[in-house]
């Protein structure tokens, strides 16, 4: 019986692909200092949307979590990837609700396709200032279908709506598949990497960029931290 | 009787002058008999041309950071980034010649950029060829397709109303406002691609003569709103009016411009006048526009 379970356990392991990419950077994403206040947003201008929040909303420039966290840092792998030609084949999608883009920084592959949703019950306008890549801007009525768009350049894009001039967000355009953006824990995985050299770049939309050097050997985890600066307003 | 010297003098003079009188007639000389930097024949002429009469605004490297740009509101045009506000090709996409020759023959309403409509075609031309060597996007993308305008139907209250009910759906209002005077709920937040803070157009603006930024027909209005200002906060609605529903819009925008002779106002009067178009009143938290908004929006035109 042990013999059969451990036949079935080798043999799992054997097929399993993840064996010859099993190489993993974590780590946490961390803020010294005092970041600015984020300010509450006035969403007065359109009623439709500042009823669906019982407080108002806040600025989501630097969003932090307990313990110094720092979320909607873009880490990926910006040099040393072995597969920056692979576009996935599912879309990404960005939504509009509530007057606010979710996510706030939507990472994204080169060529891979995007989906832009919006589930008010106001008009926006989608406008990517993008300058590496096109700029469009596209109105989008509620009710009007998903507005379908990829960029083919890797770049940082600032999203705005001209209508409700509060609402920013990103696009991060980016040419490997090895990416991640932290949430309020500050956590980041860059799994299934065959053995190299890599650099690793944290992005912050306010506090730049940070870079660490890192080698995978075979299948250990690495751990890598960026700790930025916050700036005080 | 003159001396030799005199009459040597004077020859020396007239054909220097008759010289200099050759090479204005030979058009601009940008200072290079040859093509520099690969330039074609065309782009050689453009640059000499830009050189007089565009590098003051547009700049030297054509970034739109030139002597007089700080001066200039809006700003003008950055060359280098290859996005135009004046096209009949769709939002993101490179304009066609056509388009660019357009705009140097209008120049761009409401700004500082002038018509140049005196210059020959040839001369445009060469311009067109030049500025395109600013960005490398002309060598990678190819123009977008022209966008399809299906024939303008008649103009009857009918097509007004449906343009309005349009007008209210879209919710141009929210920048452009309920009588299109650039006063709607966001425009005084409103900024270019640049950030520099920009007014909706107001259609009530000019008296007769109301041009628009890319023109002054019916169909340079319904290019305007289906391709998009690019650059600007006006998004392109192509992917959201249909082609026929845009000329109802079209007729509905041209009432906006109450002093202007056109049919559009002519057939809404005899229907009844602005009235009958019923506006959803709007929320009371929408309509107070802040003095400030009112002060601004009558400056500039």
């Amino acid at each position: 019986m042990r013999t059969k379970q451990l036949l079935v356990a080798l043999l799992t392991l054997l097929l399993c692909p993840c064996l010859l990419f099993a190489g993993t950077v974590s780590g946490k994403v961390t803020y010294t200092g005092t970041p600015a206040k984020p300010k509450p947003i006035d969403m007065s201008k359109e009623p439709t949307c500042a009823k669906q929040h019982a407080t108002p909303v806040t600025t989501e420039t630097v969003v932090t979590g307990p313990n110094n966290a720092l979320a909607n840092v873009v880490v990926y792998i910006s040099a040393g990837a072995p597969d920056e030609g692979q576009v996935p084949a599912q879309a990404v999608t960005f939504e509009q609700k509530g007057c606010q883009y979710i996510p706030h920084v939507l990472a994204m592959h080169t060529g891979q396709e995007l989906k832009v949703v919006n589930d008010d019950q106001t008009s926006h306008n989608i406008h990517p200032l993008a300058k590496i890549n096109r700029e469009w801007n596209k109105s989008q009525p509620p009710g009007t279908p998903p507005i379908s768009e990829k960029y083919d350049k890797e770049e940082f894009i600032p999203v705005k709506c001209n209508v409700h001039p509060w609402m920013h967000g990103y696009f991060a355009v980016l040419k490997t598949s090895h990416y991640d953006v932290s949430k309020d824990d500050g956590a980041f995985k860059l799994p299934n990497l065959p053995p190299g050299k890599y650099t690793i770049t944290a992005w912050q939309e306010d506090y730049g960029t940070q870079t660490a050097d890192v080698t995978i050997t075979g299948n250990e985890t690495k751990d890598v931290n960026f700790t930025f600066k916050a700036k005080p307003y | 009787m003159m001396k030799s010297r005199t009459i040597s003098l004077s020859l020396l003079l007239m054909a220097a002058l008759a010289g200099l009188a050759f090479a204005q007639n030979a058009g601009i000389s940008s200072g290079y008999p040859t093509p520099k930097n690969g330039f074609t024949d065309s782009q050689q002429r453009g640059h000499g041309l830009y050189l007089r009469y565009c590098v003051y605004c547009h700049g030297v490297y054509g970034d739109g950071n030139g002597d007089n740009a700080q001066f200039l509101d809006p700003r003008p045009r950055d060359f280098t980034a290859a996005t135009f506000k004046c096209r009949s090709t769709p939002t993101g996409t490179l304009p066609l010649d056509s388009d660019l020759i357009h705009t140097l023959i209008r120049g761009i309403e409401t700004t500082n950029m002038p018509s140049w409509r005196p210059l020959s075609d040839e001369n445009r031309q060469d311009l067109v060829a030049y500025i395109k060597t600013f960005s490398d996007r002309w060598k990678t993308e190819k123009p977008g397709d022209p966008i399809k305008i299906p024939p303008e139907p008649a103009v009857t209250i009918e097509s007004i109303k449906h343009g309005h009910e349009l007008f209210e759906k879209m919710e141009c209002w929210k920048c452009h406002g309920q009588q299109g005077h650039g006063d709607g709920p966001s425009a005084s937040t409103l900024t270019d691609s640049k950030d520099q803070p920009i007014r909706p157009y107001n259609f009530a603006a000019a008296h007769n003569d109301a041009r628009f930024k890319c023109g002054v027909t019916n169909e340079d209005l319904y290019r305007i709103f289906m391709t998009g200002v690019d650059g600007t906060p006006m998004p392109s609605f192509a992917d959201v009016i249909q082609p026929n529903d845009a000329w109802d819009l079209v007729h509905f925008l041209r009432t906006l411009q109450i002093d202007r002779r056109s049919k559009e106002n002519d057939v809404l009067k005899s229907a009844g006048g602005p009235s009958i178009l019923k506006t959803a009143e709007p929320k009371a938290e929408n309509t107070v526009p802040a003095e400030s908004d009112r002060q601004v929006s009558h400056a500039g035109h």
